[in-house]
């Protein structure tokens, strides 16, 4: 099962065939179980990796530490809650170190985010201090490297 | 100049390989799909290119010792040890090359007397044969048989040696059949060659990537370890083939002899190189681990649907390639292949390039992404659909 799910997040373009007979099960077995993993929302979804800033020129991502005052009854998920529902929040953790939330988020343009931080954000009940950081540049996500293919010598040895 | 008349004869005779042919028509496409080269799709695991960009910071450009660097040699001791349960003195039995490929030629240069018989289990890697030529020596080549799943028999064997045989090339696992050769085989081997003299070459560069089963080395039987010279290297259980690291591992004498040759030949196998080795073999095998583990789902993924589509291949349990039948097709198996290229944009290897015994097979290498591997797969089956409609059997 795990060598089925490493295949996929590999690549999830694969076929169900594809799939099975990579890991060695039966095509009827392998669909059975990603059906249950989707159930058991280990597979939670099915994305591409996209190098946004080719295309928007204009869109930033930002991490922001968030520092929250948590409640005593459902303790950081409430309030966790409150704030990874807005769509502009594309992930979202609870550390442990110097602050509490770290959300990476992401808008059209710079003032988009500053908007998103200043208005929404910061006012949420129950958090007491943000810091944004922009993210510059990436340079590799989800293990995929975003830079340019290099040109290759193409020589063909017989080995 | 008539260079024809200078140049040594037995280097005229010696044919290029048919296969630059395909190379020239790949090279000018720009959208094939390339299942033909040998060669990991992997690029060298970061820490051990690491490592020999630190040998380069600090300054290590030097020559090493001949036989090459001693803690290269103790960790590869250690590791033919731990992975293969061999025992060789790092001071005496081991010598570091340039590549697998460098071994293979000291090893004949070291053995052979002119007139000598080589024998050389085919379809096999081209090496042998020309190497065993310049060393003087004469290659006897032993088809082996798909029945056999390309292993090679005692009864084969037998027929092959004669008064001059000084050696046998043992291929395995088998670059381009896929075949291995377990301990049973082996010990059959051993009864033949009992009360002979003949040395075994036992060429291993795949020896981890052997699935399902761990490989056995002649070495591994105590009545062949005294007859056996051990070639191995880090191409293609590290993923290094461009930074050329090979050893070999032998009887004490026989290293001496090679060290002699390759201290002249070649000095010491490259510093960096052995820098980036020493991370390899001390902090690699992980990466062994992970890349067999891919190779292997592309494996049973590529047989599987060779199978489906009419391509009959046994499942190869070492190395990285298949070794289908074409001959369903009619075809020869560079006439397949050719046709293959140019109408479907997909390079495969014709069997026939790999000597007697290759012809109707065609070496299909799987170190390539499950994906180009899938549209392999879509290709061939066209390919195979609109064959048998224009033969008739449609």
């Amino acid at each position: 099962m795990e060598e089925l799910l490493e295949l996929l997040e590999q690549d999830c373009t694969l076929s169900t065939e594809q799939l099975a007979s990579a890991v060695g099960m039966s095509a009827e077995k392998a669909e059975e179980t990603i059906k249950e993993l989707e159930d058991q929302r280990v597979i939670l979804g099915y994305q591409a990796v996209i190098d946004w800033s080719q295309i928007r020129k204009d869109s930033v991502t930002a991490l922001i530490e968030v520092k929250v005052t948590p409640q005593s009854i459902s303790g950081f998920d409430r309030i966790a809650e409150r704030i990874y529902q807005y769509d502009e929040v594309e992930s979202m953790y609870l550390m442990s170190g110097a602050f509490d939330l770290a959300v990476i988020v992401t808008g059209d343009n710079l003032r988009a985010v500053a908007q998103f931080v200043g208005e929404r954000l910061s006012t949420i009940e129950g958090v007491t201090s943000v810091a944004t950081h922009f993210i510059l540049r990436k340079y590799k996500e989800k293990h995929l490297v975003l830079r340019p293919q290099e040109p290759e010598e193409r020589e063909y040895i017989f080995t | 100049m008539n260079y024809d008349q200078i140049l040594n004869q037995k280097i005229q005779d010696i044919k290029p390989s048919g296969i630059r042919k395909f190379f020239d028509i790949l090279e000018e496409m720009t959208d094939a799909i390339s299942l033909g080269i040998g060669e990991p799709d992997f690029v060298t695991p970061w820490h051990i290119r690491d490592a020999g960009i630190l040998s380069l910071e600090r300054g290590h450009t030097k020559y090493t010792s001949n036989a090459g660097m001693l803690q290269l040699r103790r960790e590869i001791a250690n590791y033919m040890n731990r992975r293969f349960d061999l025992q060789y003195d790092y001071t005496s039995q081991i010598l570091v090359t340039v590549g697998g490929s460098e071994a293979i030629d000291l090893s004949l240069r070291v053995l052979l007397e002119p007139g000598d018989e080589v024998i050389v289990p085919v379809p096999s890697f081209v090496c042998y044969g020309p190497l065993t030529t310049m060393a003087g020596g004469v290659p006897v080549y032993v088809e082996l048989k798909a029945e056999n799943e390309f292993r090679l028999t005692p009864e084969e064997l037998r027929a092959a040696i004669t008064p001059k045989t000084k050696a046998l090339v043992l291929p395995f696992p088998c670059n381009p059949t896929g075949g291995v050769m377990e301990r049973r085989d082996l010990e059959g081997i051993a009864e033949v060659l009992r009360d002979t003299d003949i040395m075994i070459l036992s060429d291993e560069i795949y020896a981890e990537l052997t699935y399902g089963q761990r490989h056995v080395s002649p070495a591994n039987l105590t009545e062949l370890y005294d007859r056996t010279v051990v070639v191995n290297g880090f191409s293609k259980s590290h993923a290094m083939t461009g930074w050329r690291m090979g050893y070999v591992c032998a009887p004490k004498p026989i290293i001496g002899a090679m060290v002699k040759l390759h201290q002249f030949g070649i000095m010491s196998a490259p510093t960096t190189s052995q820098y980036a080795a020493v991370e390899a073999v001390r902090n690699g095998d992980r990466d062994i681990q992970h890349m067999r583990e891919e190779y292997d789902r592309r494996r049973r993924y590529l047989v599987d649907n060779l199978n489906r589509i009419g391509l009959s291949c046994f499942e190869p349990k070492g190395a990285f390639y298949v070794f289908p039948s074409i001959q369903s097709t009619g075809l020869t198996s560079d006439v397949f292949c050719e046709r293959f290229l140019r109408e479907e944009r997909v390079a495969v290897i014709p069997g026939s390039a790999f000597g007697p015994g290759g012809e109707g097979y065609v070496r299909i290498c799987y170190a390539s992404s499950m994906k180009d591997i899938a549209e392999a797969i879509r290709r061939m089956d066209n390919f195979l659909v609109k064959l048998r409609e224009e033969q008739g059997r449609g």
